[in-house]
C-alpha cells in the first residue's frame, strides 16, 4: 500500500495570448510565488523544505531552447535540489501531477513542487499550429495535411455519425465553458454565446469552428504536494489525492481498432450491444472514443473506490481543446453512456447550478463539468494546463474560491459564483493529442476537514 | 612558456552576418532608479531558424516505395492476423514482427472533414479534404487527402461512399503519393 499524498497549494500565473513582458522562468515564478504564499509557516521556510520538484512542458520548438525546466528551477532557486522534466503532449501537466504524487507516496520525498509552462506566442498561430502538428507521425500524417483541429474534426464526425451527435450539442459546451469563465479572473476569454454565435464563427475545421476550438497561451501552473504529516503542518484544508490513472493509445489515430468497450464498474456488455450502434454492436475505441481515456478512469476510479462515478464525484475539470472532446470525454469517465453525452450535455448535467446561460436545462447542475471554464476559456499553454487544472479543483475542494478570485482582482460577488456546495470529491483529466497519452486523477477533501468559507 | 597573443583578432567588421536584429539609438536613461528599469518595454529581437533533416523511414520504407509504384501494402500479424494500413512491423496487438502484404485498392470514407486552416506549411491547400479509409480485412484506416468531392459542401452522406486509390504521378515520396476520389459505381 502506498502511503497518503495530498495537495496543499497551489498557483496559476493569469494566461493570456502573449507575456511578452518576461521569459518563461519568470512566468512560472508568479506561479510559484503564489504557491508558497498562503501557507501556515513563511514562504522562506517552505522553499528550503520543498524537497524535489518535476518540471512539465511540452515543446521545445515554442521556447527553441533545449534544457528549459534546468533553468526554471535555477530561477526559482532551487538548485541543487533533485529535479526533473516530464513530457506527454497534451497530458503534460496531468503526467508531472501524477509524477510528484508518485515521488511522494512513494516515500523517496515529503514535499515536492510541480511547476509546468509554455509560452506559445513566440511564433505566429500557424507556425505554432504547425509545432503542435509535429506531435503526430511526421511520416504518415503530419505530411497528409497535418493540423489538429482537422484530427479531432474526423473523431467528432464519426462520434455524429455513429451516435446521432449535432453540431448544436457541441456549441451547448462552448457555452458553458465561456460562460462560467465569465466568473473565473484567471481565463484567458469568456462571453456569453448562443448557439447561433458558435455556429456562425469562422469554419475550422468542419465543423468545429473557431468557437468550438481553444487558443494558443502563454502561462504558468505549480502545485505543492506532501505527504500527511507535512500536509497538516502547512495547512488546516489539505486535499487527499485519492486515486491516480493513466492511460495510453496508438499515436496515429488510423491505428486505433475495433473492438469490445472496456467497461467501468456500473457498465454492463449488453449497454453496448443493439440496434443502435452501427452493425449492432459498439466497436471499440475506433476514433470516436479516448480508450486512453476509459483506461486512466478504471485504474483512478479502482484506486479511489468509485463504483458510480455520476454519484460519487461531484465536478471535473475535464480536457476541452475542442468541445466534441469534452463530449467525448465525459463518455469515457462513465458520466453517462458512450453515445450520450451530447443529450446529456444539452440537458444541462455538465453545466454549473444557479448560472443562467439562457439555454433551457431541464436537468441542470448534475455533475458540473469544467466549471473554471475549461481549456476553451482558459486557455491552454500545454505544459501548464494540467497543473492549472489540479489547482482550480484544489480550490473548489478547500472552498476558497472566492479568496483567491477577489485576490486576483474579482468583485466579492462575482468571485463566489463558481464555488460549488461543499463539494467533496473532484476529478482532474489531462488529455494528449487524439487521445495518445490521458491522466486522471481524483481529489477528496478528507472526512475530517472542514470547508472553507461556505 | 609565454602565452601567444593575436594581436589582429576583432568582432566581425559585418553586421548584416550577425544574428539577431541590431537596434539603433536604443534609449537608456544616464540616471536612473530600479523602478525605472523594471518598467521598461520589453526588447523582442527575431530570430530565424531554418534545418534540412535527412528523415529515414527505415524499416517502413518499402510501403513508400509501393504508392511512389501505384500498389498499396501494409502489415499483417502472422500469430494475431491483425493487418494495418499503415506499416507496423511489430504488432501493436501482440507484438510480434509482421509480413508485408497487398492491400485493396477500393474502400469506404469511414470519417472526414475539411480544413479551412492548416499548419503554416499547408495554409496553401486550403480548403482541404483530410479522409480516413476503411479497407477490406484491414483492422486499421488509413488517412489521406480526398479529392473529387466539393469541399464547400461537407455532409455526413458522405461516410459510407465507396472510394478508390489514386496514386501521383510523380512521386514525392510523401505519404499524399496516394490519395482517394469516389468510386464511380
Ligand atoms: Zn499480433
Amino acid at each position: 500500500m502506498v502511503r497518503k499524498v495530498y495537495m496543499v497549494s497551489g498557483g496559476v500565473s493569469k494566461f493570456t495570448k502573449a507575456r511578452k513582458d518576461k521569459t518563461f522562468q519568470a512566468i512560472v515564478k508568479e506561479a510559484y510565488d503564489y504557491t508558497v504564499s498562503n501557507l501556515k509557516i513563511p514562504r522562506k521556510e517552505i522553499h528550503q523544505r520543498i524537497e524535489a520538484t518535476t518540471a512539465s512542458y511540452f515543446s521545445d520548438h515554442f521556447t527553441r531552447q533545449l534544457m528549459a525546466g534546468i533553468m526554471v528551477q535555477d530561477y526559482l532557486g532551487l538548485i541543487p535540489k533533485p529535479s526533473k522534466r516530464i513530457e506527454g503532449g497534451g497530458a503534460t501537466g496531468g503526467l508531472n501531477f501524477q509524477t510528484a504524487y508518485e515521488s511522494i507516496a512513494s516515500e523517496r520525498f515529503g514535499l515536492v513542487l510541480a511547476y509546468g509552462f509554455e509560452t506559445m506566442s513566440h511564433v505566429n498561430t500557424w507556425k505554432g499550429n504547425e509545432f503542435i502538428a509535429l506531435a503526430s507521425d511526421v511520416s504518415f500524417d503530419y505530411p497528409v495535411g497535418g493540423f489538429y483541429s482537422g484530427y479531432y474534426a474526423q473523431m467528432c464526425v464519426r462520434h455524429m455519425y455513429e451516435f446521432g451527435t449535432t453540431v448544436e450539442q457541441l456549441a451547448y459546451v462552448s457555452i458553458k465553458n465561456h460562460r462560467n469563465a465569465m466568473f473565473n479572473p484567471y481565463a484567458q476569454k469568456s462571453g456569453r454565446l448562443t448557439v447561433q454565435d458558435v455556429r456562425k464563427a469562422q469554419m475550422v475545421a468542419w465543423p468545429l469552428t473557431r468557437l468550438d476550438i481553444c487558443v494558443m497561451s502563454d502561462g504558468a501552473a505549480a502545485v505543492l504536494l506532501a505527504d500527511e504529516d507535512t500536509a497538516f503542518e502547512l495547512t488546516d484544508t489539505p486535499i487527499e489525492i485519492t486515486g491516480v490513472g493513466t492511460g495510453t493509445d496508438a499515436m496515429r489515430m488510423a491505428d486505433r481498432p475495433h473492438k469490445d468497450v472496456l467497461l467501468l464498474p456500473h457498465e454492463k456488455t449488453e449497454d453496448y450491444i443493439g440496434e443502435r450502434f452501427v452493425g449492432g454492436k459498439l466497436n471499440y475505441p475506433g476514433i470516436h472514443s479516448f480508450r486512453a481515456g476509459r483506461m486512466a478512469a478504471i485504474e483512478a476510479y479502482k484506486n479511489a473506490k468509485i463504483t458510480d462515478p455520476l454519484k460519487q464525484i461531484d465536478f471535473a475539470e475535464v480536457h476541452d481543446a475542442y468541445t466534441s472532446s469534452e463530449l467525448q470525454t465525459i463518455e469515457d469517465l462513465g458520466f453517462c453512456k458512450y453515445g450520450e453525452s451530447g443529450k446529456f450535455t444539452e440537458e444541462g448535467n455538465t453545466f454549473m447550478p444557479g448560472i443562467d446561460y439562457g439555454l433551457d436545462l431541464p436537468k441542470q447542475g448534475t455533475i458540473p463539468v469544467n466549471p473554471s471554464g475549461g481549456l476553451i476559456a482558459c486557455g491552454h499553454p500545454v505544459g501548464a494546463t494540467g497543473l492549472m487544472q489540479a489547482v482550480f479543483a484544489f480550490w473548489q475542494l478547500q472552498g476558497t474560491i472566492k479568496k483567491h478570485f477577489v485576490a486576483a482582482g474579482m468583485s466579492e460577488e462575482k468571485a463566489s459564483v463558481l464555488q460549488l456546495n461543499n463539494p467533496k470529491r473532484g476529478l482532474i483529466h489531462s488529455h494528449a493529442g487524439t487521445g495518445t497519452y490521458v491522466t486522471v486523477s481524483i481529489l477528496e477533501r478528507p472526512k475530517d476537514v472542514e470547508i472553507v468559507d461556505q | 612558456m609565454a602565452i601567444k597573443k593575436d594581436p589582429n583578432a576583432k568582432l566581425p567588421e559585418d553586421w548584416r552576418n550577425m544574428p539577431g536584429t541590431v537596434v539603433f539609438n536604443l534609449p537608456f536613461p544616464k540616471e536612473w532608479e530600479d523602478d525605472d528599469l523594471k518598467g521598461m518595454q520589453p526588447i523582442i529581437i527575431r530570430f530565424d531558424y531554418s534545418i534540412s533533416y535527412h528523415h529515414s523511414y527505415g524499416q517502413d520504407s518499402p510501403w513508400f516505395a509501393a504508392i511512389a509504384n501505384g500498389e498499396l501494402i501494409g502489415t499483417k500479424c502472422p500469430e494475431c492476423g491483425f493487418t494495418t494500413a499503415n506499416p507496423k512491423l511489430a504488432c501493436q496487438e501482440c507484438g510480434a514482427e509482421t509480413k508485408w502484404v497487398k492491400l485493396p485498392k477500393e474502400g469506404k470514407l469511414h470519417s472526414f472533414t475539411v480544413c479551412y486552416f492548416g499548419a503554416e506549411k499547408f495554409l496553401d491547400e486550403t480548403p482541404y479534404i483530410l479522409g480516413l479509409i476503411e479497407l477490406e480485412g484491414v483492422d486499421t484506416l488509413l488517412l489521406t487527402r480526398i479529392l473529387g468531392l466539393d469541399p464547400n459542401e461537407p455532409s455526413l452522406d458522405w461516410i459510407g461512399m465507396k472510394m478508390k486509390a489514386k496514386f501521383r504521378k510523380l512521386s514525392q515520396l510523401n505519404p499524399t503519393d496516394v490519395y482517394f476520389v469516389p468510386a464511380e459505381d
